[in-house]
């Protein structure tokens, strides 16, 4: 175990330096792309471009420029952003990642539980109306754009029927979990629904088809020869073997969200999260700020990738000891 | 025709249930629905079985051996399957039951083992849990209890070091191993029958000749039935009572196994036993193989299924014959009963005579490599 996570680390490592390497590349070595000019404004005459680029070390060669930066953000974690003078990066994201995983964990598990029923059931009722009707639903939530459904929903929450159906629901915006429970779920349950919704179509599908073809499976035969009720074969035999690639592509797409994948639903609902920080600072090209989000980003990803394999020997006895 | 009477009289012979039958099928038939029509896997097939009493049908593959015993479970479960006859259980028939009803049967008075261990258990349990879920879905026992009935389960099947083993996962088991723990799930609770369906074929020879060991051992320990399906001449002849030879689906001769291996009547029959090499008969040159392949179900000829690959075909042959031969011993071929033998020494010679050295025998192996090694071979 002790060998797993050491190499484990070392991987997490390893991704994290060449992310980071190939980042810098993109936004500091990519000709056309000047951060002083930026810096200094529209028109700004050369002296000024000279000074500001002194400044802010952007005339030192390339990898000490690297190395600066990685300093800055992982030793003495002062990286301050270009556009807002003085703005420390890392307690930016510190601030905005509470609320992106408030967001993405709630609809985790909203999608989780949606899907694991509809896929169950539709494969459960395979050959009657229930199957196309739980896959037709499935597939809407799958081809609604979430800024649409995000919109849509706000237009009559917030809107048209605040004042009637709707009116319990708080305005727009974010409340901490530790400041108030009640009103960090309430603020978040559309966000949550929204997000949840594309998510639960896919994995519906996904669900039903993996239990499909686990009810094929000589094992399931094994199983109805034993005697055990339909139930039994169908949740703890087929059910608990569809879980094992189930549960590799939950971590890979909760990773990516806590990521920042999330964007589009924080902007819609005015969520000052990750997704949404990262949004802003692209915008304004503020290249630390950039650095720090693709490297909390990339953090998750590879630490979600992890506890995917941890899960997955958990759930599979076969690879366990590989 | 003197025979048609003889028909109908045997065949309700072979098929009589006597009051001390276990199991009695009575004219099974399985169907599918298919896009090039209804397809027949199982065609009129008719069975008794006493308690105790092994039952071994053999027959090449897609002769409808699995199909059949799977249809008495309720195991096939492709919609476009139809299952007609009669297989009366106990006096209580199998075909008309509901899934409902039968699922209390399935695993306690009739437990099924299948052909490949390697997939046959689920991958995420272990061993003994497995085996104690056998166990609880028809006894109520607790969770201990059962265990440590897991235990000597596995210990009584033979595998070393029981009380370890138990939580093993099944790929933690040799094939072997997997085979004798599934088995130790089906005897889990002391069923009255047992159907195996070639439960030796994934196996290398000496884990086969254990597990056909264990099962005899079943039978005598705990009295239980046994159909033992395979494609293995030697196998049957090492355990059954009484022999089913089935040919695209239906019964081309059946009866005790004594009769069958010694008086075989029907030239499949002759076939399967000629292509078996015996080490102790006289040196043939050459094993006689059974010219064509199986018949497929989609296109089974319609007077005799065999004709097309049978070397004593005559106009007779497009008519399909009934089982008839009786009273025990039955067969369903138009070749007249009292030259058999005479007709079997023919094939042979013909057969060997047409042998061709990049022949192929049914099992897929070069002839040369299933002759037996002779002394003369030797340096």
């Amino acid at each position: 175990m002790a060998m797993f996570i050491g190499r484990r680390a070392a991987a997490a490592v390893f991704v994290l330096f060449t992310i980071s390497v190939l980042v810098f590349l993109i936004f500091f070595a990519t000709p056309g792309v000047d951060p002083a000019a930026r810096i200094a404004g529209r028109n700004a005459d050369p002296a000024t471009l000279m000074q500001v680029r002194h400044e802010f070390g952007l005339d030192r060669p390339i990898p000490i420029r690297y190395g600066l930066m990685m300093e800055h953000l992982f030793v003495q974690r002062d990286l301050t952003s270009f556009v807002n003078r003085g703005a420390l990066v890392i307690p930016q994201i510190l601030q905005a990642v509470p609320v992106t995983l408030s967001l993405v964990a709630g609809a985790a598990v909203i999608w989780m539980v949606l899907g694991l029923l509809m896929g169950t059931a539709a494969a459960a009722r395979r050959g009657t109306a229930l199957d196309p009707l739980m896959m037709l639903l499935g597939v809407v939530g799958v081809s609604i754009p979430v800024y649409w459904l995000g919109e849509v929903v706000n237009l009559l929450t917030q809107s048209r029927w605040h004042s009637g159906l709707f009116s319990w629901v708080p305005p727009l915006g974010y409340v901490g979990l530790s400041q108030s429970p009640g009103q960090w779920a309430l603020h978040l349950l559309f966000p949550w629904l929204t997000l949840a919704a594309l998510y639960a179509g896919i994995y519906a599908r996904i669900v039903r088809g993996e239990i499909l073809e686990a009810l094929n499976e000589d094992y399931v035969r094994t199983a109805r020869a034993k005697g055990l009720t339909e139930r039994r074969i169908l949740i703890r035999h087929a059910l608990r073997c569809s879980l094992i690639p189930v549960v590799s592509l939950f971590g890979l797409d909760f990773g990516a969200l806590v990521g920042g994948s999330a964007l589009l639903t924080e902007v819609v609902f005015g969520l000052p999260g990750v997704g949404k920080l990262t949004f802003d600072s692209l915008q304004n090209l503020d290249l630390p700020v950039i650095m720090g989000c693709v490297m909390y980003a990339a953090f998750f990803v590879v630490l979600a990738n992890a506890v995917v394999d941890v899960l997955y020997a958990a759930l599979d006895p076969r690879v366990r000891r590989a | 025709m003197p025979e048609s009477s003889l028909v109908r009289e045997t065949v309700r012979g072979a098929g009589a249930a006597g009051p001390e039958s276990l199991l009695d099928v009575r004219d099974l038939t399985v169907s599918f629905r298919t896009r090039q029509g209804v397809v027949r896997a199982v065609d009129g097939l008719s069975f008794s079985l006493a308690p105790g009493e092994v039952l071994g049908i053999v027959g090449e593959s897609g002769s409808g051996k699995s199909v059949s015993v799977m249809s008495l479970l309720g195991l096939i479960r492709d919609p476009n399957a139809r299952v007609e006859g009669q297989a009366l259980f106990r006096g209580r028939d199998l075909v008309a039951m509901r899934d409902k009803d039968l699922r209390p049967l399935r695993g306690r008075e009739i437990a099924m083992i299948f052909q490949d261990p390697m997939t046959a258990m689920t991958p995420v349990y272990t061993v003994g849990w497995q085996i104690a879920e056998q166990i609880r879905a028809h006894d109520d026992v607790s969770k201990r209890v059962a265990h440590e009935r897991a235990v000597e389960l596995l210990d009584e099947v033979g595998i070393p070091d029981p009380r370890r083993r138990v939580g093993d996962f099944p790929h933690e088991f040799s094939g072997g191993m997997r085979q004798r723990a599934v088995i130790a799930m089906a005897l889990a609770n002391n069923p009255s029958l047992l159907i195996a369906d070639e439960p030796t074929t994934a196996l290398d020879v000496t884990t086969q000749a254990q597990i056909l060991d264990l099962m005899r051992r079943l039978r005598v320990e705990h009295g239980s039935s046994i159909i033992l399906i395979t494609h293995d001449m030697g196998v049957v002849s090492d355990i059954a009572d009484q022999v089913l030879v089935m040919y695209a689906g239906r019964a081309a001769e059946q009866g005790p196994k004594k009769d069958v291996f010694h008086r075989p009547r029907h030239p499949y029959t002759w076939g399967l036993l000629d292509s078996v090499p015996r080490p102790r008969a006289e040196r043939v040159r050459r094993l006689p193989t059974i010219p064509g392949s199986p018949a497929s179900p989609l296109d089974v000829a319609p007077g005799c299924p065999f004709a097309p690959r049978c070397r004593m075909r005559h106009e007779r042959c497009d008519e399909r014959p009934e089982l008839a031969g009786g009273p025990a011993h039955v067969d369903a071929c138009w070749l007249p009963r009292d030259r058999r033998q005479e007709l079997r020494r023919e094939v042979v010679e013909a057969a060997v005579a047409e042998g061709d050295p990049g022949d192929l025998t049914e099992h897929g192996a070069p002839l040369d490599a299933s002759t037996p090694p002779a002394p003369e071979q030797g340096p």
